[in-house]
């Protein structure tokens, strides 16, 4: 009984799912009721989430499940911006009318998927929850079935998806032949410098890889996140990108903390081809959705620079940048979502022409969201980059610094493209200016957090600094 | 004690947050004192800074030190007898571009006065930070209103301008931010004070240097990085442009004596050659390329280039007259190249074109102005009894001492300047009035133009023949900053006589 306290969240939202399962074959029109009761059932998880407290790591469930600052931060992180997606979205959802049962459903099901994937401490339960939120996400992706681009976005996803996942299921057995166990606790013990060993742990790493998309696992992206629809890829650029992380970050520094020297490279690689690729292939991009997936993939090459310091400060960098990541794109997104004229929603560059005559207030958030992007200081987006340049000069990675940088210079150019399109290019017919409030609010509080960020860096380091991993 | 500094720093942003709630009307009657209050405001704060300011004192005064982020960095703001200069510069530039905004603007005047009073509060911290993390923080964050200011208001190139001002300065400046970095981790701590006592260790200080280097020589501009200016400059619209040049470029000037010269001297030492050599080819080379002008503004703009090769030129010879001719000349550029940018503005205003060539006999038909453009003219290429004698006299006394080639070579340079000055005041003003220039259209200074540009006049003359309420003010400063790098050197190259 005392093992259930600790996955009461869980609990209730796989409960919740059936519910509503059940719910939606019984009752007609239930769709809307059920999509407000998801959220609402986020909140609730969240608050949950929030009331757990705990000294040191709990293991449960015969040590294959873990509950710790780490887990528990980054749960609620989840919940967080899981709530503000569904909560901004609602409107996007209903006029693109794919607002069926199985749309929240489909949500809550990668939601728990997440949340099993970043408590696993055992390969097996890590893979069952990877492969929950994975199935849940293909079908998210293609759910806009009358739509070509999201039918094949879908398939494209799925069959690259299942490709690393096997991938890194065959890593996963190679580590349990080699340590004769798929605990990660008794892995890291018996974890020596053997080559069957170093194959294992690399397929693993690009298994992870591909979930955050960094290069040269990064093809879907662009593709995925264009054709999708638009609400399920702002899912897709925050929710499986932090999950996959913070398992990357007890993947590293758990069972193959004995690897560091071997893996360091890698994620080094990683981090310096996904920055620059990412900054310089966004360049040419015409429609928004493409050019927010190259730069999701430049902004987790920063995130992945943070995680080749071997240091707690490392670790926690990159979970600022995450937090600091993920309330950028819930602004971008949430300006993506009132380009609606007429029931259509629009999603190139050049829509956004001469924005800010018309619409003074959307172009200046924008505005402060680019250039936040592009990490421009005094703005939230350049203390997270500030941090993760912090973590690795401590370690004296010039290196990877000064590329790092200059590939911000690269691509503060897109950002600064959009910018101009927004402000200094002729004007176009207005847009719709009725806007659900939910949208409204998600927009004026992650813009305000960005730009005042700066007044009191503390109020977002203060939970992370005390997650120490190591 | 009262936080006078923040106060002068954030009062103008809350001008700005308070602009944004002003619902902009036909004739913008309650937008333009808002703004003419608030920077006027600044400009008196500053004034009273100045006075109760003791220039006898070598240390900081009015410091500021909070807590920012946790164990880690502090807000810390602070003035000497340097940077209450540059600040008194920029709050009393800030006012003179809201006039001339206020009085020929039309498209967009709102938010063009929250950029300018957005400018005005980074530049007004820029000055104030006594953290190299704050310094960074208002050094970059300058960029943004800029670039709006260039792209929205510009000219015809305005979008290719505005871009290249910005990756420009972005690309020596993330090359600041690593060295920032690196010290901290280095000397632990990135509080200017207490590494000006400590020292930073020999062997980093050259690469440091050179990162520093990196976003000082785009921002001064030096050659061969110097061709952003040009671009920004034409582009700009007028208020832009005498913000660029008043106090933006200082910025840089100031971080070259605050940060290059005071927190690395040995690498100071081993890279004068680099510096002087560039300064000069900035001083010969921008010279000759003015002088093939077609556009005032960019003329301007080379000649600044120019200048600012002085300023460079006078800070490397380590000597008293070196610096304090260094600071002397960019007080009195600001309020030279400002001044002269107002002017061209004004003859932009009325016939829309900046060509010299459409330009002829304007002391015919617009006296007043003529003899403006004159003052600032003598000025500019340094005429006793103008402020800018004295900045350039200091300079090339300090640069004597050091070297006699240096500055014969830069000797050459005033000499141009004062071709490529007088020969443009020659095709501006003297001769015939053009046929295709429109004499009804050409009207004398109004009110607005007289005020502003005499007040910078006067205050040229004036310092021309009264240097001393400056000097004083800087002097203990510079004498302070001698010996700490006397002390951190262990060399006496920096000489220390008056």
């Amino acid at each position: 009984m005392n093992n259930l306290y600790f996955i009461i969240p869980e609990l209730f939202i796989s409960l919740c799912v059936m519910f509503f399962l059940v719910l939606g074959v019984f009752k007609n029109n239930s769709s809307k009721i059920i999509f407000y009761f998801s959220c609402l059932i986020i909140l609730v998880s969240l608050a949950i989430n929030l009331n757990i407290k705990l000294q040191g790591k709990i293991f449960l469930f015969n040590n294959s499940y873990v509950v710790d600052d780490l887990s528990l931060f980054i749960k609620s992180i989840i919940l967080i911006s899981a709530f503000f997606v569904m909560f901004s979205s609602y409107n996007y959802v209903k006029v693109n009318n794919i607002l069926k049962i199985e749309y929240p459903i489909l949500i809550l099901c990668s939601l728990l998927g997440m949340l099993v994937m970043i408590s696993s401490n055992d390969l097996i339960v890590f893979y069952i929850g990877l492969e929950l939120q994975s199935l849940a996400l293909y079908v998210l992706a293609c759910f806009n079935r009358d739509n070509l681009l999201s039918s094949e976005s879908g398939l494209k996803y799925f069959v690259l998806s299942a490709l690393s996942s096997g991938l890194l299921l065959y890593g996963c057995s190679l580590i349990y032949g080699f340590s004769n166990s798929t605990n990660f606790n008794e892995i890291s013990q018996n974890f020596d410098f053997e080559y069957g060993v170093v194959f294992g742990m690399v397929f693993v790493i690009v298994g992870l890889a591909f979930k955050i998309s960094a290069v040269p696992f990064h093809m879907w992206a662009p593709d995925v996140y264009q054709g999708s629809p638009t609400s399920v890829t702002v899912l897709f650029a925050i929710l499986p990108k932090i999950a996959a992380l913070t398992v990357f970050i007890k993947f590293l520094y758990g069972p193959f903390l004995n690897l560091f020297d071997e893996w360091q490279v890698i994620i080094i690689f990683l981090s310096i081809a996904s920055m620059i690729l990412g900054a310089v292939a966004a360049i040419g991009q015409k429609n928004l959705k493409r050019l927010i997936a190259y730069s999701s993939i430049s902004h987790m090459g920063y995130a992945l620079a943070g995680l080749t310091t071997g240091t707690n400060e490392g670790i926690q960098s990159s979970l600022i940048y995450l937090i600091i990541y993920l309330i950028m794109n819930l602004a971008f997104f949430s300006c993506l979502f009132m380009l609606k004229r007429k029931d259509k929603f629009f999603e190139n560059i050049d829509d956004l022409s001469g924005l800010s005559k018309k619409h003074p207030i959307l172009s200046l958030s924008f505005l402060i969201i680019l250039f936040s992007l592009a990490g421009i200081p005094p703005l939230a987006g350049f203390f997270a980059k500030f941090y993760v340049f912090m973590a690795v000069i401590q370690k004296e990675m010039y290196f990877l610094a000064v590329v790092g940088l200059l590939a911000t210079v690269i691509a503060a150019f897109y950002y600064l493209r959009i910018i101009k399109i927004i402000y200094f290019d002729p004007e176009q017919e207005k847009f719709d200016t009725s806007i659900n409030f939910g949208l409204k609010f998600t927009l004026i509080f992650s813009t305000l957090i960005i730009l005042i960020y700066f007044l009191n860096p503390n109020f977002i380091n203060k939970y992370v600094v005390n997650i120490l991993v190591i | 004690m009262f936080p006078i500094l923040s106060s002068l720093i954030i009062l103008p942003f809350i001008g700005a947050l308070f602009l944004i709630f002003i619902k902009s009307t036909e004739r913008n009657t309650g937008i333009k004192y808002v703004s003419l209050f608030i920077t006027f405001a600044n400009f008196f704060i500053s004034l009273y800074l100045w006075r109760i300011f003791d220039p006898s004192i070598s240390a900081f005064q009015f410091v500021e030190n909070r807590i920012w982020i946790e164990g880690f960095i502090n807000y810390k703001v602070g003035i000497d007898g340097i940077s209450i200069l540059f600040i008194i510069l920029t709050t009393f530039i800030t006012p003179l571009c809201v006039i001339s905004v206020n009085s020929t603007t039309k498209y967009r005047l709102k938010e063009f006065l929250i950029a300018i009073l957005v400018m005005e509060t980074l530049m007004i911290g820029v000055f104030c930070s006594l953290d190299l993390v704050i310094f960074y923080l208002f050094f970059e964050g300058g960029l943004i209103p800029m670039f709006l200011i260039i792209g929205i208001w510009g000219g015809n190139r305005r979008v290719y301008s505005a871009f290249k001002f910005f990756l420009f300065t972005l690309v020596g400046s993330v090359l600041m931010l690593v060295a920032i970095i690196a010290i901290y981790w280095i000397s632990g701590t990135t509080d200017v004070e207490k590494l000006y006592e400590l020292g930073i260790q020999e062997n980093y200080q050259k690469l440091l240097w050179l990162a520093f280097f990196s976003s000082f020589a785009v921002k001064t501009p030096m050659w061969p990085v110097h061709t952003w200016l040009p671009d920004a400059h034409v582009e700009a619209p007028t208020a832009g442009s005498v913000l660029l040049a008043a106090v933006l470029l200082k910025m840089a000037g100031y971080g070259f004596i605050r940060f290059s010269v005071g927190l690395f001297p040995i690498a100071s030492i081993y890279f004068v050659p680099l510096v002087y050599t560039l300064s000069l080819i900035a001083i010969i080379y921008t010279s000759l390329v003015a002088l093939m002008q077609e556009d005032m503004k960019k003329l301007i703009a080379y000649s600044s280039v120019a200048h600012m090769g002085f300023v460079t030129l006078g800070i490397f010879t380590f000597t008293h007259q070196g610096i304090e001719g260094s600071i002397f000349q960019m007080i009195s550029h600001g309020l030279i190249s400002a001044a002269l940018f107002l002017s061209v503005g004004v003859v932009y205003d009325r016939l829309k074109t900046r060509q010299i060539k459409d330009f002829s006999g304007l002391v015919n038909i617009m006296p007043k102005y003529a003899i403006m453009l004159m003052i600032f003219t003598l000025g500019a290429l340094g005429l006793p009894g103008t402020s800018g004698f004295i900045g350039e006299f200091l300079v090339l006394m300090g640069t004597f001492k050091k070297s006699i080639l240096t500055a014969t070579i830069a000797s050459i340079g005033v000499i141009l300047g004062a071709a490529y000055m007088l020969w443009l005041y020659k095709r501006v003003a003297f001769g015939d009035v053009l046929k295709t220039i429109d004499v009804n259209k050409m009207v004398d200074l109004n009110k607005y133009e007289t005020i502003v540009l005499s007040s910078l006049a006067i205050l040229v003359i004036f310092f021309g023949f009264f240097p001393e309420p400056l000097i004083k003010t800087y002097t203990v400063s510079i004498d302070n900053l001698i010996n700490v790098f006397n002390s951190s050197t262990g060399l006496n190259l920096a000489e220390n006589t008056r």
